[in-house]
């Protein structure tokens, strides 16, 4: 065994016995009649939901909408994102323009910019996708202008001796160069384009988890409730799986 | 001056170069009127203690750097088909996220030459630097003597009027120098481009130059220029060079030009001032 292999063993036991253990303890303060069970429910009651939910149906629709207002919203801020923060982190002038417009308004909390959202685009799906893109947009912007001026100077010194194009400087060597910093930008994003959609579902959709985490508290079905938090955990941790299997394709270079 | 010894017409013509920069509001002469002809075809090493402004000249002629005064001329009739210079750089300078062959093919690919044209352009040059087999490659998967020889690739690979080259192989360790050293010169036999060479290795000058420019201490002039063509001629031989008794008494003459230079040179202490 080599050296601190019998650690990795514990802390990977400790990684998937922690969650256990709180949900055996919630279990048991449930039965208990320690805890509320009308507020908080019991583990089994949840799972017992959740398999329902999953055999109607019920929980797919949610899921899909929810997935599907991320994605598009996801698609066209990184891709607005990357060509902003490539423009910004090669040119001066584009730098000179945009960069106190992004810095200023970067803080708002973009859940706050829904009203306004929904008059641009409509109580509709566009609005969802809006305010992903909206949220995104400023992560990529940031992590892709940060990652250009990251790229070390003798590459944008080959570039120039070898009369690299303006197009061709971006697509060959800023892009490439920041790919780290972008993926880190979209990480993040992801993450945050969940808290933003769950969000916004609750004040303004008909469909999707954070609908159905929201409507379920109004009516007092607490399962179904929890069941929606559990979806959001499990989106974060797919996504999270997806961006570092999407890493790995995307930058071989950075492998160990 | 004249590129003396040389039958080569006229290739580089520097006159009066200056370059001073401004450092806390003091102002430095990098440069103090550098004037030279470089012959076509000519292999020129320039030696000098450091900061003696030796990679500014480089860059100049590059177009990396500005001049403040005086004219650089690269003499012949250009064409939008082939670029002027093109300079192999001391760091590793090859893209980490290009497979060897697109980083070869580099500069081919900014002059707009179609992917399968400046693929079959670069391939016998990626033979010819012993990269063969290594096309698709990415860096990180090569050692460091590999990763010059695509820089190398890349250069000669986009065939320019003049080859630039600033101390290519001083990261490297003695043995892969020794080899690529050996190496540069078979390649530069196919097609005797005119070679700007900045070397802090005054072995390296006598072994690869038809003539070594010993620059003075900053601000950085011309000192002196030693023909090594006459005493070797071409092809030549990394080892047969090194163990000929005419190469003693070349490296002590060098050594004699540049060893006052190096005593006069700001210390790093001042370089950095």
């Amino acid at each position: 065994m080599k050296p601190g292999g019998a650690n990795v063993v514990v802390n990977r036991l400790i990684s998937v016995g922690t969650p256990l253990l709180l949900l055996v303890a919630w279990e048991l303060a449930a039965r208990a009649h320690a805890i509320d069970t009308r507020f908080f429910s019991s583990p089994t009651r949840i799972f017992a939901q959740f398999w329902l939910m999953l055999a109607d149906g019920e929980l797919l629709y949610h899921t899909l909408a929810t997935v599907t207002r991320i994605l598009i919203g996801f698609v066209i801020g990184t891709t607005i994102g990357i060509v902003l923060g490539l423009a910004i982190g090669l040119i001066p002038t584009v730098a000179a323009a945009l960069e106190p417009l992004v810095d200023a308004t970067f803080p708002i909390p973009k859940v706050g910019l829904l009203p306004l959202v929904i008059i641009l685009f409509g109580i509709g799906e566009a609005s969802k996708y809006a305010i992903i893109a909206i949220s995104v947009v400023y992560l990529v912007i940031i992590n892709t202008a940060a990652g250009v001026r990251q790229i070390e100077r003798i590459y944008l010194d080959v570039g120039r001796n070898y009369h690299a194009g303006r197009l061709m400087m971006f697509t060959d060597v800023a892009l490439p160069g920041a790919l780290p910093s972008i993926v880190i930008g979209m990480k993040v994003s992801m993450g945050v384009s969940l808290i933003v959609i769950v969000t916004a579902e609750s004040l303004a959709a008909k469909s999707g988890i954070g609908f159905l985490i929201w409507t379920s508290w109004q009516v007092f079905e607490v399962e179904k409730m929890y069941v929606g938090l559990l979806m959001t955990a499990i989106l974060g941790f797919a996504s999270s799986v997806m961006l570092d299997w999407a890493e790995r394709r995307l930058i071989p270079w950075k492998q160990p | 001056m004249t590129a003396a010894g040389l039958d080569g017409a006229l290739k580089v013509r520097l006159r009066d170069l200056h370059r001073s920069f401004v450092l806390h509001g003091r102002t430095f002469d990098a440069l103090d009127g550098v004037s030279l002809d470089i012959a076509a075809g000519e292999f020129l090493a320039i030696v000098g203690p450091s900061g003696c402004g030796k990679t500014t000249m480089l860059r100049i002629v590059a177009g990396l750097e500005t001049h403040s005064h005086g004219t650089v001329e690269v003499v012949g009739v250009h064409s939008s088909a082939r670029p002027i210079n093109s300079m192999v750089f001391q760091q590793e300078s090859i893209f980490p996220w290009m497979t060897v062959r697109d980083n070869a093919a580099f500069g081919l690919k900014a002059r707009g030459i179609g992917k399968r044209q400046r693929y079959a352009l670069v391939q016998p040059i990626l033979e010819l630097a012993g990269l063969a087999g290594f096309e698709h490659a990415l860096p990180h998967q090569l050692s460091g003597g590999m990763k010059q020889r695509v820089a190398l690739a890349r250069a000669f690979a986009n065939d320019p009027e003049i080859l630039l080259m600033d101390e290519p192989f001083a990261a490297l360790d003695e043995q892969t120098k020794l080899i690529l050293q050996g190496e540069l010169l078979r390649i530069w036999e196919t097609s005797r481009k005119t070679v700007l060479y900045v070397t802090h290795s005054i072995d390296e000058a006598i072994t690869l130059a038809d003539r070594v420019l010993v620059m003075s201490a900053r601000p950085g002039r011309v000192k002196e220029l030693i023909d090594i063509t006459g005493i070797f001629s071409r092809p030549r031989d990394v080892g047969a060079v090194k163990s000929n008794p005419r190469y003693g008494e070349l490296f002590a003459r060098i050594w004699g030009e540049l060893r006052n230079e190096v005593a006069n040179a700001p210390t790093p202490a001042e370089r950095a001032a």
